[in-house]
């Protein structure tokens, strides 16, 4: 394992195979908590704080208990069983000891529960084959990616809101035309493979 | 169609036409862009994902009774989990082409909303046959939604019909339709497409269609799946949030009474040696009770009209007008004896302004900026350092407005004196 592979797998996962423009991973959040650039922002912290945690422990749990032992079909529900008790944790952990960290995140905690882009890169670190620590700057790099898209998708709709949109594509179809220019911008990257 | 509530029938029709997951209520957004590169991905993955909603809504129904409801969504987490790990394999085992296309996004049924959303609004209320089919319709209806969309895509994208090539059509077909930017935009046409033929309905029958995507614009989880699932969670907090904050600026604003007396002390004090010193109590106990009232800026230019103003500002609210006028006939009587001729003209003439004042109510208006202004101001102490000015102004203003206003008179007959003066003795 060299640096270089890490420092690939980190742009890799982060622009070229974006989670969000690329990948269709966590796209509920991203089209429903995208309206204003602050509460986008606090959502692409809060994602990237459980995805890094999430891999970590999923990790550990992998290649020390599931994968040794053979019990390799109980990936799916290890990892989303850990990512939800992780989740509630994480939220009573930060509500007692960090209540300035609790007030900018609690709000998106909840929701990341079923967001797929967490349960989705660590079983993406699992079917790549990665390593513990490989796993974990794959999860860094999905969550900066995801923050990166959903940050820029709400810059862009806060421009947008008080443009005159055709009655029919108002709403959730405006968003969707504005996430498809982003993805070919996105697209862009894959020149740096 | 007329059908029974509840029955499997009807709970099919409810699941494919009435409300369609996909096109209807816009949930489980992930799959439905992913894998929709052909049609027969959008078949795989939407059977897929038949079974395994129509399994785990047949079982959460039977153990509905016995999930405590405490823990009722990681008991859902572990029966949805169950029914795709059994799916994921029996597909590696008896599809694996499809298997390997799909890859990723088989385990990650776990987390489509669809289910969550059926388990926790319908399953875990209603029995089991029902609930079963009422899986059957809803899986079939995404499967419906995510074939046509797959279909389309791989049209125009790849210019093939469920794999099989179309003439020369491949040669000059888009491919950004089976990529990434593709998915949105088909997404993105189907929705308006839909919601352009619901408008144009509307526009000729003269009503408003239920559930149209459009019609829950305006709230943050209008477009997110969880919604059904974490019932307004996130608005919820989000208002707690916000009346933690206008609860910090109010606690702010009555702060500032505190401080305010403090502050209108020293500027009734000065004023005291003209006017009554009841005015100055009915100053303080204005104060005191126009404690909303009392961040407001007071444009008072003399102490008199401070007591009206504030008088006015605590009782406006209530609306009471009989009473709003008796402390400004008492006002201006209770000075006028002390005070020297011009300056008994001066509140005279204002007091009708003050009415004005009254009538015209500018002074809720300001209190709404003020309002708006305080929340914004994330630190309360930020909140408490901008009222203690307003006061300062005030007494600059009192000051600036009652002493000097006088001695610039005279400071200008002493200028004009010293200037004719100075010419005499430049004369002399």
């Amino acid at each position: 394992m060299s640096n270089t592979t890490l420092i690939s797998i980190l742009i890799m996962s982060m622009l070229i195979n974006n989670v969000v423009l690329s990948q269709f991973l966590g796209i509920c959040p991203f089209l429903g908590v995208s309206k204003k650039v602050d509460t986008a922002s606090g959502m692409g912290a809060a994602v990237i704080f459980v995805i890094t945690l999430a891999s970590i422990i999923c990790g550990l749990i992998y290649h020390f208990i599931l994968h040794p032992l053979g019990l390799d079909y109980l990936n799916t529900i290890v990892f989303i069983l850990v990512i939800a008790s992780l989740v509630q944790f994480v939220e009573m952990f930060l509500k007692k000891m960090m209540p300035s960290l609790y007030k900018a995140l609690g709000v998106y905690l909840p929701l990341i529960t079923t967001n797929c882009a967490v349960l989705g890169a660590v079983l993406l670190n699992v079917q790549n084959e990665y390593n513990v620590i490989q796993g974990i700057v794959n999860g860094i790099a999905t969550s900066v990616g995801f923050a990166i898209s959903i940050i820029i998708l709400a810059g862009l709709r806060e421009k947008m809101q008080y443009n005159r949109v055709p009655k029919a594509v108002q709403g959730f179809p405006f968003t969707m035309f504005t996430a498809s220019l982003m993805a070919i911008a996105f697209c862009g990257f894959s020149g740096l493979k | 169609m007329n059908l029974a509530e509840n029955t499997p029938l009807e709970r099919l029709f409810n699941g494919i036409v009435k409300e369609n997951p996909t096109l209807v209520i816009v949930l489980g957004m992930c799959p439905t862009l992913a894998v929709t590169t052909s049609a027969m991905n959008g078949i795989g993955m939407g059977l897929s994902t038949t079974v395994v909603l129509a399994l785990a809504n047949l079982f959460i129904s039977l153990l509905r009774n016995v999930i405590p409801d405490d823990i009722r969504i990681p008991s859902f987490i572990v029966i949805i989990a169950s029914f795709v790990t059994m799916v994921d394999m029996l597909m590696q085992a008896y599809t694996p082409d499809l298997y390997k296309s799909l890859g990723i996004y088989i385990p990650l049924i776990v987390v489509n909303c669809i289910i969550f959303g059926r388990a926790e609004a319908y399953a875990y209320k209603n029995k089991p046959l029902a609930s079963f089919f009422d899986g059957i319709g809803m899986g079939l209806g995404f499967t419906l939604a995510i074939t046509v969309m797959g279909f389309i895509r791989e049209l125009i994208g790849s210019g093939a019909i469920f794999g099989n090539p179309i003439g020369s059509l491949p040669d000059y077909a888009p491919s950004i339709f089976v990529m990434a930017p593709g998915a949105f935009l088909v997404l993105a046409i189907m929705i308006t497409i839909r919601a352009h033929i619901i408008n144009t309905i509307e526009a000729k029958k003269g009503v408003r269609l239920p559930v149209t995507h459009t019609d829950e614009e305006g709230s943050e989880c209008s477009s997110c799946a969880m919604r059904m699932s974490c019932a307004g969670k996130f608005q919820k907090v989000e208002a707690m949030m916000k009346a933690d904050k206008e609860a910090k600026a109010a606690a702010a604003v009555k702060a500032a009474p505190a401080a305010k007396p403090a502050a209108a002390k020293p500027a009734a004090a000065k004023p005291a040696e003209m006017t009554v010193e009841e005015a100055v109590k009915e100053v303080k106990a204005a104060a005191k009770q126009a404690e909303a009232a009392a961040s407001k800026t007071v444009e008072a230019a003399e102490p008199p009209k401070k007591a009206e103003d504030e008088a006015v500002k605590s009782e406006a609210p209530k609306e009471e007008a009989p009473k709003v006028e008796a402390p400004k006939v008492e006002a201006p009587k209770e000075e006028a004896p002390k005070e020297e001729a011009p300056k008994e003209e001066a509140p005279k003439v204002e007091a009708p302004k003050a009415e004005e004042v009254k009538a015209e109510a500018p002074e809720e208006p300001k209190a709404e900026e003020v309002k708006a202004e305080i929340p914004e101001a994330p630190k309360a102490e930020e909140a408490k350092a901008e009222i203690p000015e307003a006061p300062k102004a005030d007494e600059a203003k009192d000051e600036a407005d009652e002493a000097p206003a006088p001695m610039s008179a005279l400071e200008r007959l002493k200028a004009m004196k010293a200037a004719d003066e100075a010419e005499k003795e430049a004369n002399k």
